[in-house]
């Protein structure tokens, strides 16, 4: 079994976002990126199945030479080979269409990615590579497992969850609790160094949409305090001042 | 030219969120010149079809094949693309949800279009086809271009608040061409829990984190919901203790919602529990510590303990 896992690279979940260039870029002074928490899931269930069915696993980056790290470390995780196509991953259809081309030239299984990236939360990139492969996607996958060709998959659905199956190929996006995160070992990283990881240029394409500039939210105004002992004046608040309820 | 809303339903009635999406798209339709026409799929009375005009829809389409009553991203994508392949429609309206997620990717597929998630006001046409998102899960919002022929937006809930007429939409029929490839998952079971207040879509959440200290404790949280018609959530570690299902997890790694009033109770306030909540427009924070670091993006708070506020509070509500 072939399976190709997509990962982004991302600010870290305690970042404290800030722009630049009257802000046009994300300022990414002191910034620590990290893999896409949901794409640390999609990588973990890969390597649990690597080691059940002996499969191979290829991480892809649709990113600059910057994501390089990032990629390294699910190398030494456990994926055996990495592909970097090198562009900037601004528009998640521009993302899909290199992630298709790449899947295109290889017979992939399974393509896991998560559900979403945690910069720009658009949850939409599984879908549009399914569409283009012509195979079908599922999002958010919580649960995989695989017999033969059919794959057995929990689904979070709105106030609950659904079990599926399908044949593979597939496209999946992972959330928890699919597989608990893997932190790399030693010999993951010393061997890491070595595996082959191929840098490729963009299938030429134009972006269909650009971020023409970033804002912040307005802060929030001081916090209210409500003594304990009057804990019931809140419900008064919220009814006649906040009115919510 | 008409925009075209997709309008999810839940057992037969359009969502509160596929009534927001209905009334924003009207609006986009209103600025563009053109008129509004939602797409409805799956089984609903006339009525309730009819009832998208009180949000702004002038036509309803009407996709009632016994095929597709259950949810089906891939499939709904065909009959809404063919949809607006029939109406000529170059803006697509939907809802933010898992059903929306499953279907605007695909349908941006089909139709090679641009597509902006999470969409929090109506778009700029002064210079092209500007939409705000939300980004960062919260933490920022970017002013996205929509370059391509076809535009697809993708509303966050509850951003907007629909203003109702007594207008009522003309429903007609459509009947797509189904495609069996769509149809090759099968769905073998599915588990929801029905009656409550689905979180997604809830006006009111009392939410609970590790404080509580066990899962015997959540009647109290669940008290003070039910009073409020509110829909309970949760911290990551409680869903990861299996306290509560997975389906309550808000935050980075979990749902991310934007209730009218959000009241976070013994929760610390970790900067990745804030970023699945923080567009909240009112937030609550009940902690004993003091220093615990959500009174700081709080705009009500009290320093105390859950197991004695909380069931003050549910009875304050209930004499209300
Ligand atoms: C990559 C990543 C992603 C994450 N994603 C999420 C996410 O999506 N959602 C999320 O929630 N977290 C997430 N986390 C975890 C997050 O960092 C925090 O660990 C978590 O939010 C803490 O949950 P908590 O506040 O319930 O528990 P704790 O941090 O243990 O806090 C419990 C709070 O309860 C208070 N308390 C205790 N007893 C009482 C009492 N009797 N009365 C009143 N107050 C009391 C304490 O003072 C304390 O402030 C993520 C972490 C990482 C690294």
């Amino acid at each position: 079994m072939k399976i190709l896992v997509c990962v982004t690279s991302v600010p870290d979940t305690t970042t404290k976002i800030a722009f630049t260039d009257n802000n046009t870029k994300l300022n990414k002074a002191g910034v620590t990126f990290i893999t896409g928490p949901y794409d640390d899931y999609a990588l973990a269930r890969a390597v649990e199945l690597k080691e059940k069915t002996g499969a191979t696993i290829t991480v892809l980056n649709v990113g600059e030479a910057d994501a390089e790290p990032v990629i390294r470390k699910c190398l030494a995780i456990g994926a055996d080979d990495a592909i970097r196509v090198n562009a900037e991953p601004t528009d998640a259809y521009f993302v899909s269409e290199q992630i298709a081309a790449i899947a295109k030239e290889a017979n992939y299984d399974l393509i896991l990615m998560g559900r979403e990236s945690i910069d720009f939360n658009g949850g939409q990139v599984h879908g549009i590579v399914g569409e283009m492969l012509g195979i079908p996607s599922i999002s958010p996958v919580m649960l995989l497992d695989i017999d033969g060709d059919t794959a057995k998959i929990t689904r979070e659905i709105e106030g609950g969850k659904e079990s599926l199956e399908a044949k593979l190929p597939l496209v999946l996006g992972c959330q928890e609790p699919i597989a608990e995160w893997k932190i790399p070992n030693m010999r993951g990283i010393m061997t890491a160094r070595t595996k082959p990881l191929k840098v490729v240029e963009p299938a030429g394409t134009d972006k269909l949409t650009t971020v023409a500039s970033y804002e912040l939210p307005a802060p929030r105004g001081a916090v209210k305090m409500i003594p304990a002992d009057e804990a019931e004046k809140l419900i008064q608040l919220l009814h006649t001042e906040a009115k919510v309820i | 030219m008409s925009v075209l809303i997709f309008a999810e339903l839940d057992e037969g009635k359009i969502k509160k969120s596929a009534q927001e999406a209905i009334f924003y798209g009207a609006k986009v339709a209103q600025m563009l010149g053109t008129s509004a026409t939602a797409i409805v799929i799956g089984q609903a009375s006339d009525d309730e079809l009819a009832s998208a005009g009180r949000f702004g829809a002038t036509n309803v389409l009407h996709a009632s094949d016994a095929k597709l009553t259950e949810p089906n991203g891939m499939a709904y994508a065909t009959v809404v693309a063919q949809a607006a392949q029939q109406e000529g429609s170059k803006v697509i309206v939907l809802a933010k949800s898992s059903l929306g997620d499953a279907m605007t990717a695909r349908l941006a597929g089909k139709l090679k279009a641009g597509l902006a998630a999470n969409v929090v006001e109506l778009p700029e046409l002064s210079n092209g086809f500007r939409v705000k998102s939300s980004i960062y899960t919260g933490k920022a919002f970017a002013y996205n271009d929509l370059k391509a022929d076809v535009k697809i937006l993708a509303i966050k809930k509850n951003t907007i608040t629909p203003e109702e007429t007594e207008a009522s939409a003309a429903v007609k029929a459509f009947s797509p061409t189904l495609n069996d490839a769509d149809f090759s998952i099968s769905v073998k079971s599915t588990d929801k829990s029905s009656g409550d207040i689905l979180l997604p879509e809830a006006d009111l959440v009392v939410s609970a984190g590790r404080g509580l200290k066990g899962p015997e404790n959540w009647g109290i949280v669940e008290d003070l919901a039910k009073a409020l018609h509110a829909a309970t959530a949760c911290s990551k570690p409680v869903s990861d203790l299996d306290w509560r299902p997975h389906s309550e997890h808000v935050g980075q790694t979990g749902l991310k919602i934007s209730p009218n009033l959000y009241i976070a109770c013994g929760i610390s306030g970790a900067i990745q529990h804030l970023a699945g909540v923080n567009s909240s427009k009112v937030i609550v924070v009940i902690n004993k510590d003091p220093d615990a670091p959500f009174f700081k993006s709080a705009d009500y708070g009290i320093v105390g303990d859950v197991f004695d506020i909380l069931p003050r509070l549910t009875k304050a509500v209930q004499a209300l």
